[in-house]
């Protein structure tokens, strides 16, 4: 977390020298600070930041698609005049063990259109999720759990 | 140039919202009408607020439209958590073409707590039978 903090401080000393604070500054300023960063690290080069950052991207992108076509996908059923619907509530179980994870794969779900995280059970095994069109319930539980599951432990734990 | 990218922003904006509203109004039960506006307050809201920071091209502007939906996204998925909870626990009738219920009978009538077994009939919440009154509104 330092270190995020180290690369903000470094791109608005960037910008404070370029006497400029538009955003492509503040953007180029971070990403230099990042490098610079990079360059400079204790010798066993593992920090856990410089994984995480292209996650986090990688990961922004990845969601941004899936609520492009989800999104796609509810349209086209809403405005068909005879709409296939196979709603279901499916019990995902969960291997995320802390409880900001546990939110925030959560709010991902309910975020993305179609789908929508109804409860947890109380002892935070299981995440109950409602859909509006399921094709295979295992295949889908294979779906909340390696595209957004694994990206969401991979950047927390 | 600039102007027709916005007018796009924002049409594809409102069109969502349009076809959340529209979902709103055909889909059959509250469950799947909460899923049909989920796209306005994501793609539909983003793309508006997207679009009125590019036609003002301002620092702070955009600085406001970034908050603007990173606040929408933190939040809006906790009340739909609430709504939805708490419509299920109510007994509020899943849709008759609804193919899977792993919730049924897992929530506690005494505790209001989820366990993870299937309770006995007496500590279930109440759940009324799916209604077939509910068909699609053609």
């Amino acid at each position: 977390m330092s270190l995020l903090l180290l690369n903000v401080l470094l791109a608005l000393a960037w910008s404070a020298l370029m006497g400029n604070f538009d955003p492509p500054y503040l953007l180029f300023g971070f990403v230099l600070g990042y490098f610079i960063l990079y360059l400079f690290q204790k010798p066993p080069r593992t920090q856990k930041y410089f994984r995480e950052v292209p996650l986090v991207i990688e990961f922004a992108f990845f969601f941004l698609w899936e609520i492009v076509v989800s999104n796609i996908r509810l349209t086209i059923t809403i405005l068909s005049p005879h709409p296939q619907l196979r709603p279901a509530v499916v019990a995902v179980p969960l291997d995320l063990k802390s409880e900001v994870g546990i939110v925030l794969l959560a709010n991902l779900i309910t975020l993305t259109p179609g789908t929508l995280s109804l409860d947890i059970s109380s002892n935070k095994h299981t995440l109950y999720v409602h859909i509006f069109d399921l094709d295979d319930p295992e295949k889908f539980v294979k779906k909340i759990k390696n595209n957004y599951e694994r990206r969401v432990r991979e950047i927390l734990e | 140039m600039g102007e027709y990218l916005i007018l796009g922003i924002f049409l594809l904006g409102s069109f969502l919202v349009l076809v959340a509203g529209i979902g709103l109004l055909r889909m059959p039960d509250l469950f799947l009408r909460m899923s049909a506006t989920a796209k306005a307050g994501t793609l539909g809201t983003g793309l508006m607020v997207l679009g009125a920071a590019i036609h003002f091209d301002e620092f702070a502007i955009y600085t406001r439209a970034i908050a603007l939906i990173a606040f929408l996204f933190v939040t809006a998925p906790v009340s739909t958590h609430m709504l939805g909870r708490a419509a299920y626990f109510d007994g509020v009738p899943l849709w008759k073409g609804t193919i899977q219920d792993d919730l049924r009978g897992h929530y506690k009538l005494t505790t209001h707590s989820l366990e993870e077994e299937i309770l006995p009939e007496k500590d279930q919440s109440h759940i009324e039978d799916e209604a077939d009154a509910f068909e699609i509104n053609e």
